[in-house]
C-alpha cells in the first residue's frame, strides 16, 4: 500500500515548484516592497530609512524593526492627490473597459458564428497587430489623434469640423489606448464563450417565436455572462494600474495611479510613498483578481 | 408572429422538396405528406437526411427548392419563429440559465402571454407530463430522461400543429429507451398530435409508427405502413434495413394474376406476385420465414449445414450454409437446437417471404 504516499508525495512535489516560484518572484518582492512602505524618506542611498544590513547582525535588525511606521500611507490620506488619482484610475479603467466590451462583443460574436474553417483565422487577424510592439502602437495613436493628426486631417477636409478636435491629451485618449491596447483580453474570453454555445439553445428559442433580438439577450447574452466578466476584469485590473498610455496619451491633468506612484519614486524620490501607493493599490485589486480566480476554476470544473 | 392557440393538429405536405448545402444534396426530390393526428417516423440510416428534413418542416433550414404546406398552408419561406411547429431536439437544447418552470413558459412568454398565465399553461404540460414539483429545478438538475420530458413539455405548452422529435431516445439509457417511446406514442395519440419522428432505428420505428418514410442517400426508399415495409419492400434496401431479411436468389417460374410461382433452390413457393415476370427474382426473407428441419421433410427443402446455433429462451437462432448462399433463421417451434455442424433442411414459411421487384 505505498502507492497512495508515493502519489501524495508526488503531488506535494508538483506543487512545491510552483510554490517556490510564486515565492521567489511574487512573495520575496512584495515584501520588500510593503517593507519599504513602511519606512519613511531619507536623504540617503538608498533613500529610506531603515536600512537592514545583515553584518549588523541579528540584535541591530530587531532595533530596526522598531523604526517601521505607517507614515507613508498617513500621509496618502492627508492629500487629496492620492485619492484623486485611485478614484480617476477606477473611473477611466472602467469607462475603458465598458467601451472595450462594446467594441469586443461584436468582433467576437461575428468570428464565434463564422464557419468553422475560418474562425481560427479571424480570431488571429484579431489579435495579430498585438504581437509587435505595445509602446510603437500606443506612439502610433499620437499620429492618429494629435490636433494635425490623420484623424483631424481628414474630418477638416470633409467639413465636418472647423477646428481640429482635441482628442490628444485628453481623458479620451487615454480611453482610447486602453480600448485598443487590451482588445485582445476582452475579444478572448468572449470568444470562448460564444463559441462554446451550443447552436441547438438558439434554435430551440428561435422554434418558440422569439425573434432574433430576443434570442440574443434572452440566450445568447446570458449565457455569455461569464466570458463578459472574465473579460472585463482581464481589461480592468491591469487598466486600472496602467502607466504608459496616461504618460503618452494623457493630458498634464490627467489623474492615474500609476502616473502619481512614477511621480513619487522618480521625481520626488519618495520611495516610501511610491510604495504605500503600490501596495494600496494591490490591496484594491486583490478582490477582483480573486474573483477572476474563482471564475477560472469554475468554468474549469464544467 | 401569429401563432393561435388551440388550433389542432394539422397535415404536414412535401412536394419535390430539395436541400443543397454548397454541393452537399442533403435532401433530394422529397415528396411526402402527413395525415393530421398521425405520427410519422422518418426512417434511415445516419447521414440519409432525416434530421435535415424535420429542420425543414421546423423551419430552421429554408428549402433550396420545392413547396412545404402545412395544414394546407405554404410555409416554404417562413422562419421557424413564423411557423406552428416545436421541435424536440436531440440535446434537448433546454436553457441551461433558466430553471424548469422559466423553459417551459418561454414559448408563451415570447409570444406575449402574461407571466402568471405563461406560468400557468407550463405547470399545465408539467402535470401532464409527470414532472409537477420540479418547477425549481435547473436543468441540469434533473436526470436525463428528466431532461426529456422538461423538452417534451416546452415544445407542447404552445399546442403547435405539428410536434417534432429528432432522435428523441439516443441520449437515453437501454432501460428506459423503450417507456420512453411508448410515452410518447401514448401522449400523441391521447393528444391526437401530429408527429414526425425521425430514429435510425429501424425496431423503433417499427414500434411508435403510423406510416415509416425509409429514406437513403438524400431520397425517400418507400413510404409505408410497418407492416406493409415489413411484408413488402419494395427495394432490396429497404428489405434489409427494415427487420432483417436474408435476400435470396429465385426464379419466378409462372405468373397468374396475383400470384408467381417461385423456385428457390429446391423449394417452390406460392407468392403475390408485385408486378414480377417469369425469370430470376430476389426474394426478402424474414428470420421466421423458414422453417429448419432435423430430418429431411416430405416435401422438397433446400439442403444445409448448421453453422451457428443459438438457443435464446423464447426462440434459436441458426445461421445455415445453404446452396442457396447463408441464410439466418429463427425457430420457435422447437426446444432443441440443432447441433452445431450437422444437416438440416429448410423450407419456406407462407408468410415472411416476399417477392422483392426491380
Ligand atoms: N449545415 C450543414 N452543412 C453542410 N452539410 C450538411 C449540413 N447539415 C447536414 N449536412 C449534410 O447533409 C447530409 C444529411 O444530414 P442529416 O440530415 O443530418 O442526416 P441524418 O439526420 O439522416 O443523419 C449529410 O451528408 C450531412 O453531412
Ligand atoms: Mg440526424
Amino acid at each position: 500500500m505505498s502507492a497512495p504516499s508515493d502519489r501524495s508525495l508526488a503531488r506535494r512535489l508538483a506543487l512545491a515548484v510552483p510554490t517556490l516560484w510564486m515565492a521567489a518572484l511574487f512573495l520575496t518582492p512584495f515584501a520588500l516592497v510593503a517593507k519599504v512602505s513602511l519606512s519613511t524618506p531619507a536623504l540617503s542611498q538608498p533613500p529610506y530609512a531603515p536600512v537592514f544590513a545583515l553584518a549588523e547582525g541579528a540584535a541591530a535588525a530587531l532595533d530596526k524593526f522598531g523604526e517601521l511606521g505607517v507614515a507613508a500611507y498617513r500621509a496618502l490620506l492627508d492629500d487629496d492627490l492620492y485619492l484623486a488619482s485611485y478614484l480617476g484610475s477606477l473611473r477611466l479603467a472602467a469607462i475603458a473597459t465598458a467601451l472595450t466590451l462594446l467594441v469586443a462583443y461584436p468582433l467576437a460574436l461575428a468570428i464565434a458564428r463564422a464557419p468553422r474553417r475560418r474562425r481560427a483565422g479571424l480570431l488571429m487577424l484579431a489579435i495579430a497587430p498585438f504581437w509587435t510592439s505595445f509602446l510603437i502602437r500606443v506612439y502610433a495613436w499620437i499620429m492618429l489623434i494629435k490636433d494635425e493628426g490623420l484623424i483631424n486631417h481628414a474630418l477638416m477636409a470633409s467639413g465636418l469640423v472647423a477646428e481640429p478636435l482635441r482628442i490628444f491629451a485628453t481623458d479620451a485618449a487615454v480611453v482610447i489606448g486602453v480600448v485598443y491596447s487590451y482588445l485582445p483580453f476582452m475579444v478572448m474570453p468572449l470568444y470562448a464563450a460564444l463559441e462554446g454555445q451550443d447552436a441547438a439553445l438558439r434554435e430551440a428559442a428561435a422554434d418558440l417565436g422569439a425573434p432574433p433580438l430576443r434570442v440574443f439577450w434572452r440566450v445568447t447574452a446570458p449565457l455569455s455572462l461569464p466570458g463578459v466578466l472574465a473579460g472585463s476584469l482581464l481589461v480592468f485590473i491591469p487598466a486600472v494600474g496602467e502607466f504608459v498610455i496616461p504618460d503618452l496619451l494623457g493630458g498634464s491633468d490627467t489623474l492615474m495611479i500609476g502616473r502619481t506612484l512614477w511621480a513619487e519614486f522618480f521625481s520626488n524620490r519618495d520611495w516610501p510613498a511610491a510604495a504605500a501607493v503600490a501596495i494600496v493599490m494591490l490591496a484594491m485589486l486583490a478582490p477582483m483578481l480573486v474573483l477572476y480566480e474563482r471564475l477560472q476554476m469554475r468554468e474549469a470544473g464544467r | 408572429m401569429t401563432k393561435s392557440f388551440k388550433k389542432g393538429p394539422a397535415s404536414v405536405e412535401f412536394r419535390n422538396v430539395v436541400k443543397r448545402y454548397g454541393s452537399v444534396v442533403a435532401v433530394d426530390d422529397v415528396s411526402f405528406s402527413v395525415e393530421p393526428g398521425t405520427l410519422v417516423t422518418l426512417l434511415g440510416p445516419s447521414g440519409c437526411g432525416k434530421t435535415t428534413t424535420l429542420r425543414l418542416v421546423a423551419g430552421l433550414e429554408i428549402a433550396s427548392e420545392g413547396q412545404i404546406l402545412i395544414g394546407g398552408v405554404d410555409v416554404t419561406r417562413l422562419s421557424a419563429a413564423d411557423r406552428d411547429v416545436s421541435m424536440v431536439f436531440q440535446s434537448y437544447a433546454l436553457f441551461p440559465h433558466m430553471n424548469v418552470l422559466e423553459n417551459v413558459s418561454y414559448g408563451p412568454r415570447v409570444q406575449g402571454v402574461a407571466r402568471q398565465k405563461a406560468e400557468e399553461m407550463a405547470l399545465e404540460k408539467l402535470r401532464l407530463i409527470g414532472l409537477q414539483g420540479m418547477e425549481k429545478r435547473a436543468p441540469s438538475e434533473l436526470s436525463g430522461g428528466q431532461q426529456q420530458r422538461v423538452a417534451v413539455a416546452r415544445a407542447l405548452v404552445l399546442e403547435p400543429e405539428v410536434l417534432l422529435f429528432d432522435e428523441p431516445l439516443s441520449n437515453l439509457d437501454a432501460k428506459l429507451r423503450r417507456r420512453v417511446r411508448e410515452d410518447i406514442r401514448e401522449l400523441q395519440q391521447t393528444l391526437r398530435l401530429t408527429v414526425a419522428y425521425v430514429t435510425h432505428d429501424q425496431e423503433e420505428a417499427l414500434a411508435v409508427s403510423d406510416k415509416i418514410i425509409v429514406m437513403s442517400n438524400a431520397r425517400i426508399a418507400q413510404v409505408g405502413t410497418p407492416r406493409g415495409l415489413y411484408d413488402e419492400p419494395k427495394d432490396l434496401f429497404v428489405a434489409d434495413f427494415i427487420g432483417d431479411a436474408t435476400i435470396v436468389d429465385g426464379q419466378v417460374l409462372s405468373v397468374e394474376g396475383e400470384r408467381a410461382r417461385v423456385k428457390v433452390d429446391a423449394v417452390e413457393v406460392d407468392l403475390p406476385s408485385r408486378g414480377a415476370k417469369p425469370g430470376p427474382i430476389k426474394l426478402a426473407i424474414r428470420p421466421h420465414g423458414f422453417r429448419v428441419h432435423e430430418t429431411a421433410p416430405a416435401a422438397a427443402a433446400i439442403k444445409a449445414r448448421v453453422a451457428k446455433a443459438a438457443y435464446l429462451g423464447k426462440h434459436i437462432e441458426y445461421t445455415l450454409e445453404t446452396p442457396a448462399g447463408e441464410l439466418f433463421a429463427i425457430d420457435a417451434a422447437h426446444a432443441e437446437a440443432i447441433a452445431h455442424g450437422a444437416d438440416a433442411w429448410v423450407t419456406l414459411a407462407p408468410r415472411g417471404v416476399a417477392l422483392v421487384p426491380g
